[in-house]
């Protein structure tokens, strides 16, 4: 259900200053500089495709499926209010917590680095603190601490009534955008031509969360195991450089 | 449980070096006996900063923890403060109660200034070894500080900085007021700060005393009480021989 308020809420979570923490991550882009896999801005455009279609891609199906999980019945809260509807659970039932922790196990699986599980948890855990503040919700409250970043995002998509397809496209805007911005802080690139990157991948960002939207129904198993390999490498390594500009 | 109230917030700002770590140890040893304090330190990429304090012992290890910023260290006080919150109220959860959390900003700029959100009050820590462009130029770091904090001030006689004294700092920043040189090593003045500070909150009925729970501090704007400034000298180190420095 596609709300007539979604636009602009997609624009708040799509912004980069929203307090969430988001800021202090290159979402592996500065290890890879430093590897000199990414040397200026051709490069750049393809790390960030890359990303999109591997890890972006992915957490955006994971954030449709944690959403989907969430029930329709959540959907009912207005935004900026508290749900009128008060049948909403005042616990998450116990069905849908094993079945989220079972989404995040699998997940988990899916994310070999122990440097991006912990990264994924640090960083779902400030942006549910974040958005319980913003938008006070039941279904916020009382979902399980220490769940990854993407499933977080199911939950803020399922709390505001964004649909599928647009919880997948937040997912996927902050997969590119974090390490575009990140860019200028690390290389020697035109700063107005890394934003370009990111409006370059536009048609394909749109393609992915429409891609990821299909996941709706999709068995936990089942969900895409699209991890990069390189990247799941960076992250160790960044964690054991004692000299870097960003946490991830 | 939650006892449902949180420690007095005191923000420690200032450029690398001047003593922000040192200033926290001096206040952890004057007042732990009396109060319950833990620590948040931000480092840009390491966790130097809590490990300087664990080494020192001013508080149990587990009451210092390190919060990683990444590049923009003043983002993390000022401008998208939520992984500091969220450390502060981690803290204050398991430790409950807590009477004070100190929150040690990553050394940064003149322009170092901890969101109002954040922390309850704030010191701005300065050397006199930076020079007398810092006295000079000022800014918000300077500016909006309760406490001003001038270290190592018997280096200004052999350093490039002439004089940054208090009385000058005050006069050219329009905000700060009265302040005290201490030119004995005691940090008496500094840890009596807090408390000060504390008292002079809104909420003075509720005044902070040993192993008490203090008043949920008001997080609203008050108006900006003058700050004051307080000036210690370098600890005393070695002086290098002429032969090492040739070195």
């Amino acid at each position: 259900m596609t709300r007539s308020t979604s636009r602009a809420t997609l624009l708040m979570l799509g912004d980069g200053r929203l307090p969430s923490g988001g800021y202090a991550h290159s979402g592996g882009l500065e290890q890879a500089i430093r590897q000199g896999w990414v040397t200026d801005v051709s490069d750049l455009k393809d790390f960030l495709r890359g990303r999109l279609h591997t890890t972006g891609l992915m957490n955006a199906a994971f954030a449709v499926s944690a959403r989907r999980l969430l029930g329709e019945n959540h959907a009912t809260a207005e935004v900026g209010d508290r749900p009128a509807d008060t049948t909403v659970d005042e616990k998450l039932g116990n069905e849908i917590a094993q079945s989220l922790a079972d989404l995040d196990a699998e997940l988990c699986a899916r994310t070999p680095a122990p440097a991006l599980r912990t990264t994924g948890e640090w960083l779902g855990t400030l942006m549910l603190r974040s958005m319980q503040r913003i938008h006070p919700h039941p279904l916020l409250e009382n979902l399980p601490k220490g769940l990854q970043q993407p499933l977080v995002y199911g939950a803020i998509g399922r709390a505001l009534g964004l649909g599928a397809a647009e919880t997948a496209a937040v997912v996927l805007h902050e997969a590119v955008t974090g390490p575009a911005t990140a860019a200028v802080k690390l290389m020697s690139i035109d700063p107005f031509q890394a934003h370009g990157a990111i409006l370059c991948l536009g048609e394909e960002l749109d393609v992915a969360a429409e891609a990821a939207a299909d996941y709706e129904l999709t068995p936990a198993r089942d969900l895409p195991a699209l991890s990069s390999p390189l990247s799941d490498f960076a992250a160790e390594m960044h964690v054991k450089d004692h000299v870097r500009l960003f946490a991830s | 449980m939650s006892t449902g109230k949180r420690a007095l917030r005191l923000g420690i700002a200032g450029p690398v070096g001047t003593g922000k770590s040192s200033s926290i140890a001096n206040i952890c040893t004057a007042l732990a006996q009396e109060f319950r304090i833990g620590v948040i330190t931000n480092d840009i990429y390491t966790d130097e900063d809590a490990r300087f304090l664990k080494a020192a012992g001013v508080l149990p290890d587990e009451r210092i923890r390190a919060v990683e910023t990444g590049a923009c260290p003043h983002t993390a006080i000022r401008d998208d403060v939520s992984m500091n919150l969220l450390a502060v109220e981690a803290l204050e959860e398991d430790f409950d109660p807590l009477d004070i959390v100190l929150i040690e900003s990553g050394g940064d700029n003149l322009t170092a200034t901890f969101s109002p959100a954040l922390v309850d009050a704030q010191l701005f820590v300065l050397d006199v070894a930076g020079g007398g462009d810092v006295a000079r130029k000022g800014g918000p770091g300077i500016g909006r500080a309760d406490l001003l904090i001038i270290n190592k001030i018997d280096l200004g006689r052999t350093s490039m900085s002439t004089s940054i004294s208090c009385s000058r700092t005050r006069r050219r920043h329009a905000r700060a007021g009265p302040c005290s040189e201490s030119p004995a090593r005691s940090p008496k003045p500094l840890t009596h700060w807090p408390i000060g500070s504390a008292r002079s909150t809104p909420v003075s009925s509720k005044v902070i005393t040993p192993r008490s729970t203090p008043a949920r501090w008001p997080r609203t704007s008050t108006p900006r009480k003058k700050a004051k400034a307080i000036c210690t000298p370098m600890p005393k180190v070695e002086k290098p021989t002429s032969t090492e420095l040739s070195r």
